[in-house]
């Protein structure tokens, strides 16, 4: 008896070990975390085309474009969130397993935040040279691309456990995330647009790091919770 | 006390106090509405500022109050539900939904052609209270439509009960960061407002308070038919269709 609790496993293992199988799971499928990102890459191009290449709209609209698509191509790779392993019937397991579930669900979350988060974070500055932004606003929008991906990531995780095993899920997901995702595209954006107008920004930013700490203290309850309504 | 409380959340007794109550409220509120229409589109002074556009707050601050009162309606009686597994009260969410888009939809109208002769147009994106009411109506939109998609009535109830919850926090911080968003955008389009006459006031209150009784009467009614088809398949209801006359 001893024996086994000696043996028993802490916390922060069934986080990596959640965390680790999703990253090792991207890694044979790249086209899983790729396809988010051509996306992402293609919604900046259909701006330009569609009002025009003239040098001060696109970088007066910029940050907002690249906030948008960001929040769009983040939507398109939640669904496969819980997915799989709801087809598969691993989520069973995560479900009966003896570690906590919201620590499991924020696993999972981290995993999915560190393959389709973290990429649009890097390629984004690449996008941003097109759109005219100056060197020099190009780090803050990356800070605010980090912790606003990290937020939708989480708030994300409770719409995908909510509505994992539905049907027409997809649709049903973006209308039960894109309001809650609005205030994190609002102040990233606009702490963009504030950067880019040489304008206090700090603000923007701090109210940016209380909304990621927020959803990562609360979010992976209510994601677990769903978890449980969603497979009961 | 306590057993007053257990015999609420008891459905057929709920069902038919709902039906006791729900003409007692509808009666002054209906009352209360007459009286507040009347003496706010007639009685009441012009605004020296807004002329007789202003008369359009007699519906579109109770309407916007009970889309905000609805909502809260939702994520209490959710969390209720959640905790003490009372399936009344994921009853009362299910029917309060579509009550409170209802309202949240004659808010934004209302306030829509208030702002056609104010401020010239009828969309102003720069109102940070525009803005919200526009995303709680998407909020109660996702809201039903999770409810309408997972067929098994429990599981609808718990789930959307959790994404009520974590709307309500969410309205919070909606209102801030438009609050914030408009403030950098432009000035104040609000008119500042400055003590109303009581003249004007008065049918304003009887408006509010006629509104929420006859919302409540609404929320009662709706109940009703919720929990009948809820039921359906239990002995009470098949006994009431059988032999009515006790209801």
């Amino acid at each position: 008896m001893n024996e086994t609790t000696a043996f028993q496993p802490g916390i922060l293992s069934g986080l990596w070990a959640t965390a680790r199988r999703d990253l090792l799971l991207a890694w044979k499928r790249p086209g899983d975390v790729l396809n988010p990102l051509f996306f992402f890459a293609m919604v900046c191009t259909l701006f330009p085309l569609a009002v025009g290449p003239s040098a001060e709209q696109l970088e007066f609209s910029g940050p907002g474009v690249l906030w948008v698509a960001a929040l769009l191509a983040t939507l398109l790779s939640l669904n496969s969130l819980f997915l799989g392993d709801f087809e598969d019937g691993s989520l069973d397991q995560l479900l009966v397993s003896p570690q906590p579930l919201p620590v499991l669900a924020l696993g999972k979350t981290l995993a999915h935040w560190l393959t389709s988060g973290l990429p649009l974070v890097f390629v984004s500055p690449l996008l941003a040279i097109t759109y005219r932004m100056p060197w020099s606003v190009v780090p803050v929008m990356m800070l605010t691309l980090t912790l606003g991906t990290i937020s939708l990531s989480l708030l994300g995780s409770i719409g995908a456990a909510l509505t994992v095993g539905l049907h027409r899920g997809t649709a049903l997901l973006s209308l039960l995330i894109l309001p809650l995702a609005m205030p994190v595209l609002l102040l990233g954006a606009n702490t963009v647009s504030l950067a880019a107008g040489n304008d206090i920004y700090s603000t923007g930013v701090w109210a940016l790091g209380a909304y990621a700490v927020a959803s990562l203290s609360l979010a992976p309850y209510a994601t677990a919770a769903a978890l449980r309504i969603s497979n009961e | 006390m306590w057993k007053f409380f257990h015999q609420l959340a008891s459905p057929p007794h709920f069902y038919r106090l709902a039906a006791v109550f729900s003409p007692w409220l509808a009666a002054p509120g209906i009352a209360l509405i007459a009286y507040g229409a009347y003496a706010g589109l007639f009685l009441a002074p012009m605004d020296y500022q807004q002329k007789d556009a202003f008369r359009i707050i007699y519906v579109h601050v109770p309407a916007a109050y009970l889309s905000l009162m609805a909502y809260m309606i939702l994520a209490v009686s959710g969390g209720i539900g959640l905790i003490w597994r009372i399936k009344l009260a994921h009853a009362v969410a299910a029917a309060a939904a579509p009550l409170g888009a209802a309202f949240t939809f004659l808010a934004l109208m209302t306030g829509s052609i208030w702002g056609r002769p104010m401020w010239g147009t009828w969309w102003e994106w720069g109102d940070p209270r525009m803005t919200s009411e526009l995303i709680l109506l998407f909020l109660y939109f996702g809201y039903m439509a999770l409810r309408s998609a997972i067929d098994d009535t429990a599981k609808a109830d718990k789930a959307s009960a959790v994404l009520a919850l974590v709307g309500v926090v969410n309205v919070v911080i909606v209102h801030f960061s438009v609050e914030w968003w408009s403030s950098l955008h432009q000035g104040q389009t609000v008119f500042k407002k400055g003590t109303m006459d009581a003249d004007m006031r008065i049918p304003l209150f009887a408006m509010l308070i006629g509104f929420t009784l006859l919302f409540g009467s609404l929320l009662l009614r709706r109940v009703r038919t919720e929990v009948l088809f809820r039921e359906r398949r239990t002995r009470w209801v098949r006994e009431m269709i059988v032999s009515p006359e006790g209801n």
